[in-house]
């Protein structure tokens, strides 16, 4: 009896490695070994012509990292870009959500048509959006005629980076917005009927049932969105052909990453710590805007 | 009171019709623009129909672009090679975690968890080396290998699995059938709304992918469409009649796919972001 019982568990185990060997082998060779590669890679001067050589400097690739104007430069673009976009994309996102939820009618359709720029590649919608960023381009057109200055939206360097955020925020708001949709649908009527028995206007009602009830979902957003800002590549990528200019005003910390890593020759340990760096940063951002959420019931 | 009502009514319909406007606007103007012919783009004028209807910028990067088709081909090729592996061992490796017992199940789990957080930056480079000394760098299995499980869906099918009836299976064994029959037979054609949408946005994530094809792929008959556009864009800088054009047949197979399973997109994301 006992024997079969074992039989029965050394039986269970091997079909669950089985069904898990797939997945071990890529989680492993392609997720967590590289996480360590790279820290090993970090502290080393990688040669890669040929067969790869690794030298090491300890700390030295991270040290680096403050004497290197170009990569303050792609902090600073960075930062700027998240702090900018993350707060906007949300807010819009609320508000589409709150109007499509209003129970209106055609929500479907609406629903479909937001949803478009959710699914367009980055490379096609930067490609759209450069060709109405032309400076005789569609945009330039309707400022012109609504008495509205026109820009050089891709080679003045002033105004580089603000063309890709109010592109970013158009294509991903819509995606948050599904998400705050489906939390509206969550909160229970009975809420609202007390509050229109206290005599609270619409605003009020949204103010202080919604707003309150979607904070769950909102930490979820925020951190979604920061951790997405933060990685910003394609779109800088395509809308510079790859130098983060015009003057490095579309440099972000990831094409600088990949700058390093694959374009300069023996930086790819430097660019690997940069790399690193990103990813605490990350870690920082986004543990501060949890506490400061006090949401622990996320997950 | 009735009058103040239709009044927010119509207000919050002025919000929906000029986001759906600003929403759709680039997309007509880029359809509209890949069936002008050049001197009509060059002239800048900002009609939507076109003066001389043409197609042929689409004849173009068909025909005289060799490399268009092979492009699209690769990316097809590609995504749906990697949607039809994460389907299978995602929900394996998920099932295994929800169901099985086994020495490391919580490990494993753990592990997965930790790698969501992991941003893709820090392990690209080590991939590249990696793909590199396999001698997998610009090759279908050095683009689709390394993307054939995905720990989001991993743990997303494990939640799932976690909350599936377990009578059924047990009647499944019951009447004889092995654990991994149970699976195939049983378990998996039921999950099939979350199998619609893990592949939805598997595919989806492999198709519009930029960086790792951009790392990984070198010659250009490899190129998946981001990538081909990318370099187009360089060659015909200044048509951007074809650009539009190539960037329109791009994105529909997209738009088929969500015109096909649109409701499995909505569920797949409130699935994402819920609680």
């Amino acid at each position: 009896m006992k024997s079969r019982f074992l039989k029965r568990t050394v039986r269970e185990s091997l079909q669950g490695y089985l069904f898990l060997l797939p997945a071990l082998f890529v989680l492993l060779l392609f997720l967590v070994g590289p996480i360590f590669y790279a820290i090993f890679l970090s502290f080393h001067k990688v040669q890669l012509l040929g067969t790869t050589s690794f030298e090491f400097v300890a700390l030295k690739n991270y040290m680096n990292i403050f004497d290197d104007l170009r990569a303050k430069i792609a902090v600073w673009n960075t930062a700027k870009y998240v702090l900018i976009v993350v707060p906007c994309q949300t807010l819009l996102a609320i508000i589409l959500a709150a109007t499509l939820n209003a129970g209106m009618k055609g929500e479907k359709f609406f629903r479909i048509i937001y949803f478009l720029p959710t699914l367009t590649s980055s490379a096609v919608l930067t490609l759209i959006f450069m060709w109405m960023y032309n400076q005789n381009g569609l945009i330039n057109k309707v400022l012109d005629f609504i008495h509205l200055p026109t820009y050089n939206w891709i080679n003045d360097p002033s105004i580089a980076l603000y063309a890709i955020m109010a592109m970013n925020i158009w294509s991903t708001a819509p995606f948050y917005m599904v998400i705050y949709l489906a939390a509206l649908q969550d909160i229970p009527e009975s809420l609202y009927e007390a509050a229109e028995l206290d005599g609270a206007s619409a605003i009020q009602k949204f103010l202080y049932v919604t707003i309150p009830h979607l904070r769950p979902v909102t930490s979820f957003v925020v951190i979604m969105g920061i951790v997405g800002t933060f990685q910003l590549f394609d779109q800088s990528y395509i809308f510079s052909g790859g130098s983060g200019g015009p003057n490095n005003s579309t440099l972000t910390v990831v094409l600088l990453i990949y700058q390093y890593a694959f374009k300069n020759m023996g930086t790819m340990g430097y660019a690997a710590a940069l790399a690193f760096s990103l990813a605490i940063i990350i870690l920082i951002a986004t543990l501060i805007q949890r506490k400061f959420s006090k949401e622990e019931s996320l997950y | 009171m009735k009058k103040k009502l239709s009044f927010g009514k119509a207000f919050l319909y002025g919000i929906l019709i000029v986001y759906a406007v600003i929403t759709v606007i680039p997309f007509i103007w880029a359809l509209s623009s890949s069936f002008k012919n050049l001197d009509e783009i060059v002239s800048g004028a900002i009609n939507f129909i076109p003066k001389h209807f043409t197609f042929h910028n689409y004849k173009v990067i068909f025909v005289e672009q060799g490399l268009f088709p092979r492009w699209l081909f690769n990316s097809l090729f590609i995504a749906t090679m990697v949607t039809l592996l994460n389907m299978f061992f995602n929900s394996m490796a998920g099932y295994a975690l929800a169901r099985l017992h086994f020495p490391g199940k919580r490990t494993i789990f753990v592990v997965i968890l930790a790698v969501l957080m992991i941003p893709m930056q820090v392990t690209m480079i080590p991939n590249y080396l990696i793909l590199k000394s396999l001698g997998w760098l610009n090759s279908y299995q050095g683009m689709i290998i390394p993307t054939m499980i995905n720990a989001t869906f991993i743990f997303m099918m494990r939640q799932f699995f976690v909350n599936f009836p377990k009578e059924l299976e047990e009647a499944a064994e019951l009447d004889g059938l092995s654990k991994i029959g149970t699976f195939f037979r049983i378990v998996l054609p039921l999950a099939k709304p979350a199998l619609a949408a893990q592949a939805i946005f598997v595919f989806m994530g492999s198709w519009n992918d930029f960086m790792r094809p951009l790392i990984i792929l070198s010659s250009p008959e490899l190129f998946t469409l981001p990538i081909g556009l990318n370099t187009f864009k360089g060659q015909y800088i200044s048509y951007w009649n074809y650009i539009m054009a190539a960037s329109m047949v791009f994105t529909l197979p997209i738009l088929l796919l969500y015109a096909f399973f649109s409701r499995y997109f909505i569920k797949g994301i409130s699935f994402s972001g819920g609680k």
